[in-house]
């Protein structure tokens, strides 16, 4: 439940602070964002949300409800489309057909980073959970890679649910917390977030403000 | 690399500072903070190396101090240094001199390489003769 914008990870680099330290950052183009609708609790929806539109979408491989969809609400029709959770009193601070940009955020700010993670395929258990797989020597064959046993004998005769064994790995839904927002470039729609955010180059990130802020005592 | 990238790194880039390489002495002046007290304190050393590329180059400086070798690495482009002079520039044959480690006293010395100075001097009046001129 806060207020988010949808951007593309560009890549990272690093950026220096105004105290000269040098600092790890990952670039995102984020927004300007359209407001496509705006969900109200009281309304048909039952509930609060904004639905923002990222990017310009591409026609041709639209259907034609969807291109309807855009047309009635007077916005062009947008390449990613994300429903984002907000109070009520968030929800006000958008109108449909409004955008919202970079602007939302200030060097500083702690911000969440949600997106999807870089799919690695069908891994083995070395890569996916960090197992040590056997000694290359002492005359170990066939199983260097291997993760060993898996459970007991006769009792409880099953494998317990939640082994760790080799399959898809990466490409989930990640969400990293408190991340600072190192710099914010409105002219040219750019966020520099300190640190790694989940996913490869040019894949689809939002970027909201921080919802599990430990606030200061006596604040 | 990302043109945008790119983009964001130019602002950090500091094109103020001399050319220098390894082997060549300098004195880098490097702003400490300390509270909310700054100084400048004066690293003097051999540049062993640069490495890296861009806004993220960084180079390696190499002293003795008290009998003990001594290396700082500095960014390039790092804001925190205030000036950076040459002291002397050394006439060495490869990138990385990190055989100086091993080194030390006569051993550990690098000839200097007389940089031509009619070149300099002739650009140094060429710009004063653009200055006239403007």
């Amino acid at each position: 439940m806060s207020v988010a914008i949808i951007g593309k990870k560009i890549g990272m680099t690093q950026f220096f602070d105004d105290l000269g330290n040098r600092i790890p950052a990952t670039v995102v183009h984020a927004g300007p964002c359209t407001v496509v609708k705006v969900k109200s609790e009281e309304g048909r929806d039952g509930y609060d949300a904004v639905v923002l539109g990222f990017g310009k979408g591409r026609l041709k491989s639209m259907t034609k409800p969807e291109l309807g969809i855009f047309e009635k609400l007077g916005v062009e029709a947008p390449e990613v489309v994300k429903e984002i959770r907000v109070t009520q009193d968030e929800a006000l601070l958008y109108t449909q057909g409004s955008q919202v940009d970079v602007t939302l955020f200030q060097p500083g700010e702690k911000v969440d980073v949600i997106g999807d993670s870089r799919g690695r395929g069908f891994t083995g258990v070395m890569k996916r959970h960090g197992m040590h797989g056997f000694p290359r020597t002492h005359g170990v064959h066939e199983v260097q890679r291997h993760g060993g046993s898996i459970g007991n004998r006769t009792w409880p005769g099953r494998v317990k649910k939640g082994t760790k064994m080799p399959g898809q790995h990466g490409n989930t839904r990640h969400t990293i917390l408190n991340l600072k927002v190192v710099a914010v470039f409105p002219a040219q729609n750019l966020i520099l977030i300190e640190g790694g955010i989940p996913g490869a180059p040019n894949s689809v990130v939002t970027v909201r403000k921080a919802i599990k802020i430990r606030l200061k005592k006596n604040a | 690399m990302h043109k945008t990238i790119q983009m964001l790194d130019k602002i950090h880039l500091r094109l103020d500072l001399p050319k220098f390489d390894a082997g060549d002495t300098v004195k880098v002046h490097f702003r400490v903070r300390e509270g909310d007290k700054e100084r400048i304190q004066i690293f003097e050393g051999v540049v062993i190396g640069r490495s890296g590329g861009g806004a993220h180059e960084s180079f390696t400086v190499r002293k003795i101090s008290y009998n003990v070798g001594v290396e700082r690495v500095f960014p390039v482009n790092s804001p925190m240094i205030a000036a950076l002079e040459i002291v002397q520039h050394g006439r060495v044959r490869r990138a990385k001199l990190n055989y100086l480690r091993g080194l030390k006293g006569k051993a550990a010395k690098i000839r200097e390489k007389r940089v031509r100075l009619p070149s300099t001097s002739v650009s140094a009046s060429a710009e004063a003769h653009d200055d006239a001129a403007s």
